[in-house]
């Protein structure tokens, strides 16, 4: 495997501009989707094929194979076919897909059409979080430039495929991050998640065909493309491989997005890649991947690597890869109570175990939080937790509750200190 | 009472939106935007202009602004400063910054300034978490590394009737040992 320290970032490679479609086609841009569009060899199946064989896991959270996902398409009929590209990014701990967008928007373009060659779609649209509005901005401009080098549009590259793309603007809803979530909204309605089945590939948009990717997720595709399943296999984790994007927040020296082979040790990227946490002070916690996956406990980090399997058996997962570190003054109380504010705030209405549920651990955690908690109110939350986890039509309600149910099994000492001592024995 | 209406070149442009999706009830969000930012908000009398124009039913369209936090479902002040408290920002000093702002401007998260200029929203995370504690202006410009000095100077920018510049973000890679 080789070493983190001699990687050079694919995704977002230090070139100056690149972001300009000039510099980005000097730097071999397009050139991929080119070669899908002339050999003869790259079919539809053969393009999905690599993919797949790539094991390129989503980015977005789930880390479902993307090539996988293509293959659940069904034939097409000569209906219309849609890719919604997602940039919701609204995971508390995340902010790494606006990198793609400042600064390498033509390789997401560029992945998405190779993606729409593959599937044979019709329309991509490309949602983004209404709060980015300038990176909407951005990514509006690279798929006007992109349209008017004739790499979008009708008769691509002067080959048979036709595709449209359009960004479509979110405003302020994180359950739109949610497949069926974003697709109603996509639709013009409330992000209301849909029941699954159907799924997304027999009926989607506007109830046709539609595959839902991340955008980091596409940004990969010209990758593997150019250089094949087997290197992309060979960079970081054997089970999750590929480049990711770091995104790492909180209590350390030098925050930011960095790129990295997946699989790295989480000591390493806090103490090698971010400078060590600010005032040399210990940690308490590392959310590995965003606001909903369990936080980690600072003294169970040894060894444990950003990877789906690693993190899994370490009692968490990979999420977003948007990691927040936080040092041993934290108020693990007043966290936990936080981002339960957060998923109540959040929470869209629909299930009852969600709307209700989040309300009540944002009560209970309040209520802990100012000093009037009671031991058995920790079993409260708990409680609260296992009637809300997997009772609902999306993740929502699951992404609230473990970080509720692994922070009072993690830190109970702490959740303890700050209730009321009982007058009864606790058994 | 005022009036809301769309003049023939934005019609125009919302012929256009509608023609990126299959059907015009899809280009309720895009329009709702676009009224947003004509008006300043999108107060029921503007709903009921977007449903016209739409061909929607009032209630959809209520259904929709209502849902994201986004729109503004009353009137704002000038300047919306949404000073993020979530995680990443609650853990780096967001709540300090935003009580700073608070007892600068006299008024709490939720309230807008007498004169109009300003209103203060506590808002969820906006995806900035590297660059906390962090606020949003008016659903536009980031405003990274929030302290007391750069809010005294980023309300004094907006009291001239300007925004801040957008600040890029330096690419990171790890400083080689």
């Amino acid at each position: 495997m080789q070493d983190w320290r001699t990687y050079e970032p694919l995704l977002i490679p230090s070139i100056k501009d690149l972001h300009k479609i000039d510099v980005y086609e000097k730097n071999g841009g397009y050139q991929q989707l080119k070669k899908v569009l002339s050999d003869k060899e790259q079919t539809p199946e053969a393009v999905t094929n690599t993919v797949k064989n790539a094991n390129l896991r989503g980015r977005g959270g789930a880390g479902f194979n993307a090539g996988l996902k293509w293959s659940f398409m069904p034939k097409p009929d000569g209906g219309p076919r849609y890719i919604a590209a997602n940039g919701d990014e609204s995971e508390p701990g995340t902010f790494k897909d606006r990198m793609i967008f400042e600064y390498n928007p033509h390789l997401f373009i560029e992945g998405a059409l190779i993606a729409a060659y593959a599937m044979s779609i019709d329309a991509v649209y490309v949602y983004i979080r209404g709060e980015y509005r300038s990176w909407i901005t951005m990514m509006q401009k690279a798929i006007d430039d992109a349209y008017a080098k004739g790499y979008i549009g009708k008769g691509i590259m002067g080959s048979k495929m036709n595709c449209e793309m359009y960004v479509h603007m979110g405003a302020g809803a994180y359950i739109c991050g949610e497949e069926s979530s974003l697709m109603e909204s996509l639709e013009g309605k409330r992000g209301y998640p849909r029941v699954k089945p159907p799924f997304p590939a027999q009926k989607g948009l506007w109830g046709r065909p539609t595959t839902i990717n991340n955008i980091e997720t596409l940004a990969n595709v010209p990758l593997i493309i150019k250089n094949g399943s087997e290197w992309f296999t060979s960079i970081g984790a054997k089970g999750h491989p590929g480049p990711v994007l770091y995104g790492i927040s909180g209590h350390v020296n030098r925050p930011g997005v960095y790129e990295y082979p997946s699989g790295m040790l989480i000591t390493e990227l806090i103490n090698d890649v971010c400078g060590g946490v600010r005032g040399g002070k210990k940690i308490k916690a590392v959310i590995p991947g965003g606001s909903s996956t369990p936080p980690l406990r600072g003294d169970s980090l040894d060894g444990v690597r950003m990877d789906a399997d690693s993190l899994r058996d370490a009692g968490s997962m990979m999420g977003t890869a948007g990691m927040v570190i936080l040092d041993e003054d934290t108020d693990m109380v007043d966290l936990v109570w936080r981002i339960s504010h957060f998923y109540h705030h959040e929470s869209c209405g629909q299930c009852t175990p969600c709307r209700d549920g989040t309300g009540w651990l944002e009560k209970t955690l309040l209520k802990i939080k100012n000093g009037e908690g009671e031991i058995r109110d920790l079993e409260l939350l708990l409680d609260i937790c296992f009637q809300m986890e997997g009772r609902t039509i999306c993740a929502l309600a699951d992404a609230a509750a473990w970080p509720v149910r692994y922070s009072v099994a993690r830190f109970r000492d702490e959740f303890e200190a700050r209730c009321k001592k009982s007058i009864y024995a606790v058994a | 009472m005022e009036k809301f209406e769309f003049n023939k070149a934005e019609r125009d442009h919302i012929e256009k939106i509608i023609a990126r999706y299959p059907d015009s009830q899809s280009a309720v969000m895009p329009v709702l935007w676009m009224a947003q930012e004509k008006f300043g908000h999108v107060e029921p009398d503007v709903q009921k202009l977007v449903a016209k124009t739409l061909d929607l039913p009032e209630a959809h369209v209520y259904g929709v602004a209502s849902f994201y936090t986004q729109y503004y479902k009353e009137k704002m002040g000038k300047y919306v400063l949404d000073v993020c408290t979530c995680l990443s920002c609650q853990v780096c000093g967001g709540y300090d910054m935003l009580h700073y702002i608070e007892e600068k401007l006299g008024i709490k998260a939720g309230e807008t300034t007498e004169d109009g200029m300003f209103s203060i929203q506590s808002v969820e995370c906006l995806g900035a978490c590297g660059y906390a504690p962090m606020m949003q202006i008016t659903n536009d410009i980031y405003v990274n590394h929030l302290d007391k000095a750069k809010v005294d100077k980023v309300i004094e920018t907006l009291k001239q009737g300007k925004m801040p510049e957008f600040e890029p973000i330096p690419m990171r890679v790890a400083e080689k040992s």
